[in-house]
């Protein structure tokens, strides 16, 4: 665990570093010194086209633009690219299935100071009920640079969920590959699996270093791709650990605790806990105080895997 | 404009409301009063305006249109019909189960319909970014895009006019269907989005005022519109709701309710008179 990097900072520089790769337009809403889409504006100013402060025109501006085959990114932050022009999404881009990546940033309470009413800990349960919507929550610099890679290549309405903290990089390995839809299995252990996703995979990955020294021992997986989500890791997990903990910088309601139970119910019910935001709104403060406050902490998951394998 | 070409877009015109009627009427619901409105400035748009060719509707290089109030779908299928995008018979087919005439436009089945829309304001964005591609990509198509004068009571049509007057997109026509009637009664009871032609002027537009039943207007508004340099314009169109049906014109009620098979003999009749 090296150097700590949001990403929102790997979004923008993937943005200029694959420009030249790949043919595509970048628009924000007066937003991108805070997106990091500032980046591609500075190189690639053509390319570039602000919205001003009026994203649901953004995101029906990005549907017109993709109707005539060109891909196309939408930038802002998650409360107003997944929040406030829902609809536009859900209907100009989500229902013609047309090539506009979001790029969607600050999501969750990692935010911070600004407070409750741009933490957005609600994006993930909206986009995945818009048919055909891809949704990808990288945990780190190199897993974001990847997920933008997939976007471009992926045919299709894409929801890119970045933070504006910085996070420690764990995927900075010469073997790393990036598969779309796949979760990726990082540590294994027996008593139980945690899944997680974005800013808590890092949290898991220290969680089981924890649990260890107790006499516990977690799988760790990965689910980068909320939607479609990896039913098969999921459902070998719970098989072979028989109890799942699910960490997110998310209302426990519709996002990563939801669609895991969704796959589980189905398939292979097991004991199963949720971490995440209990169903409130967040606070002013710093990023470690909230997430000390809200438990989305490596201390929090190991609660959370201690309360769940009682259950078995 | 020649009396011959006159004369073919009016019949063309009559032909689309008489479509409008006998739409509507087999799907035993949809939105009469505001596609009877804009049969004149469809007939146009697909008669002489538009660069479209049926047999490739995906051309790249095509002028765009967008209905941006969607819900008038009636107007745009009887235009694209008539046109040849596909078989008029298809036409009674309009918000049935199976059908390829959803009951707003759907990109994606409907040959001819270059945007999904109906949610209103939505439309005219999606326009506008049709307008911006075709900038940045050295195309010299242009795209047009009617809205309700109730549709712009949807904040999202002035953040368009916005982005629209910021790009100086003067490849972009907005056509404003004046006709001052809304789901709920006149829109100056309602919610009045008037003064039309002041809000367009100040929000950077080139601004046209004409009776959209009056194809030489229609026509001058179009040409004038193709000389705009540096900003785009808008087509504020004074028409009746219902136009063409006596019993529909001017009245709310038929915003959204279909003629049951009495008033569709009598629709057809003065129609085709």
């Amino acid at each position: 665990m090296a150097d700590k990097i949001a990403t929102r900072e790997a979004y923008g520089q993937a943005l200029v570093d694959l420009a030249e790769t790949y043919d595509y337009l970048v628009l924000d809403a007066d937003l991108a010194e805070a997106t990091k889409t500032v980046k591609f504006k500075k190189a690639y100013p053509d390319r570039f086209f602000d919205c001003g402060i009026a994203e649901g025109n953004m995101m029906s501006v990005a549907a017109g633009i993709a109707t005539t085959g060109k891909t196309v990114f939408a930038s802002s932050f998650a409360m107003f690219a997944a929040g406030r022009a829902f609809e536009q999404v859900r209907n100009s881009i989500g229902y013609p299935h047309l090539n506009v990546k979001i790029g969607a940033t600050h999501a969750g309470i990692t935010v911070g100071e600004d407070g409750a009413t741009h933490q957005c800990n609600e994006d993930l349960a909206l986009m995945r009920t818009i048919p055909g919507m891809t949704i990808v929550n990288p945990a780190d610099a190199v897993e974001a640079k990847a997920a933008v890679e997939a976007a471009i290549t992926h045919d299709g309405p894409f929801y890119l969920r970045f933070g504006r903290a910085a996070v420690p990089t764990i995927n900075d390995k010469p073997d790393y590959k990036f598969e779309l839809g796949r979760g990726v299995l990082l540590a294994d252990g027996k008593d139980a699996t945690v899944v997680a996703t974005g800013i808590t995979v890092s949290m898991a990955l220290e969680a089981k270093e924890i649990l260890a020294a107790e006499g516990i021992s977690i799988r760790v997986v990965n689910i980068h791709t909320i939607k479609p989500i990896d039913k098969e890791i999921l459902v070998a997990a719970a098989k072979e650990t028989g109890a799942i903990v699910t960490a997110e910088e998310h209302n426990i309601i519709g996002g990563l605790g939801s669609a895991v139970a969704e796959v589980l119910a189905e398939n292979c019910p097991v004991p199963m806990l949720r971490l995440g935001m209990k169903d409130c709104y967040g606070h002013s403060g710093s990023v470690p105080e909230l997430l000390s406050a809200y438990g989305i902490t490596p201390e929090g998951i190991c609660e959370k895997v201690r309360e769940v394998i009682k259950r078995k | 404009m020649e009396k011959s070409t006159r004369e073919t877009l009016q019949q063309l015109a009559k032909n689309i409301r008489i479509d409008i009627v006998e739409e509507v009427a087999a799907a035993k619901s949809g939105h009469p009063g505001g596609s009877l409105s804009i049969a004149d400035v469809m007939a146009y748009l697909y008669g002489k305006e538009l660069r479209v060719d049926p047999k490739d509707p995906r051309d790249p290089d095509r002028d765009r249109f967008v209905l941006s109030k969607g819900h008038c779908a009636p107007a745009l299928y009887a235009a694209l019909a008539e046109k040849g995008f596909f078989p008029k018979e298809e036409l009674l087919t309009l918000r049935k189960m199976g059908s390829r005439l959803q009951g707003h436009p759907d990109m994606t089945l409907t040959p001819g319909v270059d945007m999904s829309a109906g949610s209103l304001g939505l439309g005219v964005s999606a326009a506008a970014g049709m307008a911006l591609a075709g900038k940045i990509a050295g195309k010299d198509y242009r795209v047009y895009t009617i809205v309700g004068d109730g549709e712009s009571e949807e904040g999202q049509v002035w953040e368009a006019s916005m982005f629209a007057a910021h790009y100086k997109l003067d490849n972009f026509c907005l056509i404003l269907d004046w006709n001052g009637l809304q789901i709920d009664g006149p829109i100056a009871e309602v919610m009045n989005s008037a003064p039309h032609k002041e809000k367009f002027e100040a929000f950077g537009f080139h601004v046209i005022s004409i009776d959209g039943h009056d194809f030489d207007q229609i026509e001058a508004a179009f040409n004038e519109a193709k000389t705009v340099k540096g900003k785009p314009t808008a087509i504020v169109m004074k028409t009746v709701k219902g136009k063409g049906v006596s019993f529909m014109e001017n009245q709310v009620g038929w915003h959204g309710k279909a003629p049951n098979e009495e008033q569709k003999i009598q629709a057809l009749a003065e129609l085709n008179a």
